[in-house]
């Protein structure tokens, strides 16, 4: 199986500030990888590096193929990104947010035709084409914003603590949209510090003080650390991480 | 057991849409109780009314026996109130804030110092920092020691825990232990569904209604149906099945499980059957309703 | 008491803690000033004239000379008439006209004393006073000579129309606007967007939940910022006196006064922005389009209150800043006293009193 995302002693320094130290990871494509870590822990530093979006300090790393130093062009093209902050214009309409990100990603407008009509389907969303998006319920909000960032179909889509405060059942609507991207063979790396949501991720990463100090699958890492869920595996770590 | 907080049909629109919808139910004394429920379900209106920032359209609630509206500068001196968002000075130090929400009290940090010392001992390495520098967890504990600190008879937390990690909201949820055995009444909104069994009762709210008020073991045992937990290699594939099948009554994705249910004629010979959840019973009320 | 001075102090932090506001408040005025001060020229070259010459006299003639000779003018025109002086004046083409009568030379050899007639385009006041002061000095210059030759005292009296700014406001007119704009901006301005601050850091929200009334909380807000106003004043009078040297003609007092009247309603308009206002954006848009704005324009710092169109001068009448700046105008740069401007004051109180009034019952006790 060839690989969406490697890397190798990824390292980022900012001074004397080790944000990221030395990384080493794989993920297979069309996994869903989960990226956990607490608040400082070195998470967004690591994805803005993947990204194309800084330049690491030292390591190796390949995105979709490409290079993360040299090749950070292609690397941008083959990518969807989407964040709890910023996704959608609110001022415009469901159909215009997908009209705008296809046009961004170059497609033409043939294929944002027939790309749209695909997505309000999947979405259900049909009868709200040209509604703005500011009107729609937080969780068809998100559900329309994962959307757009995969309507380019990318490779990889990195989903920066996409979901928080939505229902729950819209939360395991938004999951099945990760599920069924994945089996398109869209490889997905979601960051999050709710370790609820780690369980859902075919394999996930413990970020701790820049340092990746577990990664696995849930179950298995819920059996190493003999806890009965990926809050108390953190939890357990963090707190060897407070002791060291 | 005494009454601290009465909210009797309490309704709440903007402009058109409606925030809470006829809304009743009592809070006892020294209760820890919990308001579960997703954003845009109404929390934070009902938080803003019960602490006299915003008038109700319709209905009468009470804190600690005084009307919300009528009395409403008696309970500004005695309820403690942590917004949703951090709303301290964050270009303040630690202990500026602290001295500052001492004096608009007309209290000190040493008059209620039993009470927040807990908290206190937490943060006060850092008292000389910026508010705006510290970590979420810290500046959760600073916003909890502010809001304490004139010891008020009923605490509002409005989502004291959203995004900040799970350690520090572990630390949260104890230190709310211990403020139960002074006799504080807390009321606390939250939208992790694991938080509920911390409280002594629920309600779980949703599209401004309460779908049910109980203690968390007791909404869970009134789980209508048997609930089973079931794994493949691939899941989703699973579930698409599932969802097809006339006899399955609901499936849902619960982490690296399947949680479903069957219609009463299925006779299940082996499974595993599990104990729902919080989110369980959240689900299927928002089902039924 | 406490409460109350733990409050303004928590406001001084904030101010000192941000440097931007620090610099608004106090290296704005001081930059202003200065760049106000030194924009205003004081050597001005080959002013183009026109000169109507109805003496045709020998002595008319010599003065004629004497101006196109030096380089501070430059003939452009001799006019047959007042009409075409005037459209030479609309198109610009000249800035000061200088108009001997018929009986210049007879009255001036038989009485004495002549008459000459300048007009000058006083659109900029201060152009047209400097240029005027330079004809006068020319003039000068040609009486002494003439009493070199004849040894009789001549006069030539001139006899000045300042044209599109007859009351030909001050040159020194900026620093009045600058005061005018100063506190506007510190008082409406800042004061709201910190008010506003606190609604969206939601620390509002707090403070009204605790027993703290909120006309406490704002007016609270008000004193430090009062305070940095008054200094303010105290900068820019000091500045302008001692470093630009623009006289303070009249009673420092009274000017001290008129400011103090017109920071507290500026500071009322700030609070009722604020009490109208959510969002920081909101109340900056506010200040600036509904106050800073009509005072900037007001000010005189761009062009002479008078030369405005009769609707805006209507308009102007309700903003607090045209009665501050014509009355510290008049007793800072004329040199008048109280009775002169008791109208402008009393309506200046009337104002603040109405406005704090309005503002004080404004306040929201919820959100």
């Amino acid at each position: 199986m060839n690989s969406a995302i490697t890397t190798e002693n990824l390292t980022k320094q900012f001074g004397d500030f080790t944000a990221v130290d030395r990384i080493s990871f794989e993920v297979a494509k069309g996994e869903i990888f989960g990226f956990l870590g607490a608040n400082g822990a070195g998470k967004t530093t690591a994805m803005r590096m993947l990204c194309g979006l800084l330049s690491p300090t030292s390591g190796k790393g390949t995105v979709a193929g490409f290079d993360i130093y040299k090749q950070s062009d292609n690397i941008k093209r083959n990518i969807g990104y989407m964040s709890q902050k910023f996704s959608l214009y609110e001022d415009l309409s469901v159909a215009e947010n997908m009209r705008l990100f296809g046009g961004i990603y170059g497609m033409n407008s043939k294929a944002i035709a027939s790309k749209t009509d695909e997505s309000l389907r999947e979405l259900e969303l049909t009868n709200d084409r040209n509604t703005r998006v500011k009107s729609l319920p937080s969780g068809i909000k998100q559900k329309v914003s994962f959307a757009v960032s995969i309507f380019h179909t990318p490779e990889i889509v990195f989903l920066d603590e996409p979901t928080g405060g939505v229902d729950p059942i819209a939360r395991r609507k938004f999951w099945e949209m990760i599920y069924h991207a994945a089996e398109k063979g869209i490889t997905v790396f979601v960051t999050t510090h709710y370790m609820d949501e780690a369980e859902y991720c075919n394999r996930v990463s413990i970020m701790v003080d820049g340092k990746i100090d577990a990664l696995d699958s849930p179950e298995k890492l819920k059996n190493t650390f003999m806890a009965s869920s990926m809050d108390e595996v953190f939890q357990s770590l963090a707190r060897k991480a407070k002791n060291s | 057991m005494a009454t601290s907080i009465s909210i009797n049909n309490i309704s709440k629109k903007y402009d058109d849409t409606p925030a809470l919808n006829s809304i009743s139910f009592d809070i006892n004394q020294g209760e820890l109780f919990g308001l579960i429920g997703p954003d845009g379900a109404g929390k934070t209106s009902l938080f803003r009314i019960l602490t006299t920032l915003l008038l109700a359209d319709g209905g009468q609630a009470s804190v600690a026996g005084l009307d919300v509206v009528k009395q409403y500068r008696e309970i500004r001196n005695i309820v403690g109130y942590m917004p949703g968002k951090f709303s301290l000075y964050q270009d303040l130090s630690v202990q500026e804030n602290l001295d500052f929400f001492a004096n608009v009290f007309h209290t000190s940090m040493e008059e209620n110092y039993d009470l927040i010392r807990d908290i206190y001992v937490q943060i006060e390495p850092f008292k000389n920092r910026r508010a705006g520098k510290l970590s979420g967890g810290m500046k959760q504990k600073l916003a909890l020691c502010c809001a304490l600190i004139h010891r008020p008879q009923v605490l509002f937390l409005d989502e004291p825990t959203t995004g900040v990690d799970p350690v520090s909201r572990k630390e949260f949820w104890e230190m709310l232990k211990r403020l139960k055995k002074e006799n504080i009444t807390i009321l606390v909104s939250t939208p992790y569904m694991d938080e509920a069994t911390l409280c002594d009762r629920i309600a779980l709210i949703q599209s401004g209604k309460i779908l049910s008020i109980a203690t968390p073991d007791e909404i869970t045992g009134k789980y209508p149906q048997k609930l089973f937990a079931v794994r493949s290699e691939n899941n989703y594939q699973l579930l698409k099945q599932l969802r097809n099948d006339p006899q399955v009554s609901s499936a849902y994705i619960f982490g690296e499980y399947l949680h479903v249910t069957f219609k009463n004629d299925v006779p299940v010979i082996e499974a595993e059957e599990i104990s729902p959840t919080v989110e369980d019973c959240f689900i299927q009320l928002m089902e039924m309703s | 008491m406490k409460r109350f001075s733990s409050f303004i102090k928590k406001e001084f932090l904030h101010i000192f803690r941000d440097i931007r506001t620090m610099m608004m408040l106090l290296a704005m005025p001081v930059i202003l000033l200065i760049l106000f001060g030194f924009a205003i020229r004081t050597e001005i070259m080959n002013t183009p004239f026109a000169v109507l010459d109805e003496s045709k006299s020998a002595s008319s003639r010599q003065i004629i000379e004497r101006m196109s000779g030096s380089r501070y003018f430059d003939l452009q025109k001799n006019p047959d008439n007042f009409n075409e002086i005037e459209k030479s004046f609309r198109k610009g083409e000249i800035k000061l006209a200088v108009i001997i009568p018929e009986d210049f030379s007879d009255d001036l050899y038989r009485t004495g004393t002549g008459n000459i007639q300048l007009s000058a385009d006083a659109s900029d006041p201060n152009e047209a006073s400097i240029v005027t002061s330079y004809v006068q000095q020319i003039l000068m210059r040609h009486q002494q000579s003439l009493m070199k030759e004849d040894k009789i005292p001549y006069t030539i009296r001139t006899e000045v129309k300042m044209l599109y700014n007859p009351q030909l406001v001050s040159a020194y007119n900026f620093v009045p606007g600058i005061m005018g704009l100063v506190l506007m901006l510190i008082c409406a301005m800042v004061t709201s967007i910190s008010i506003v601050r606190e609604k969206e850091q939601g620390t509002m929200e707090i403070l009204l939940v605790s027993p703290v009334k909120p006309v406490f909380i704002v007016l609270s807000k008000a004193i430090p910022y009062l305070l940095i106003a008054f200094l303010d004043v105290v900068l820019i009078l000091l500045i302008s006196n001692n470093i630009l040297h623009v006289p303070i003609a009249g009673n420092i007092f009274l000017i001290l006064f008129l400011s103090t009247l017109f920071i507290l309603s500026a500071l009322s308009l700030g609070m009722l922005i604020s009490s109208v206002t959510k969002t920081q954006q909101a109340a900056m848009l506010m200040s600036g389009a509904g106050l800073m704005l009509p005072t900037i324009l007001l000010s005189g710092l761009i062009f002479p209150v008078e030369n405005m169109p009769v609707l805006l001068q209507l308009i102007s009448n309700i903003i607090p800043a045209k009665w501050f700046i014509t009355a510290i105008k008049d007793v800072m740069i004329k040199g008048l006293g109280f009775f002169s401007i008791w109208q402008e004051l009393s309506i200046l109180l009337g104002m603040t009193f109405f406005l704090l009034v309005v503002s004080i019952k404004q306040f929201k006790n919820r959100l």
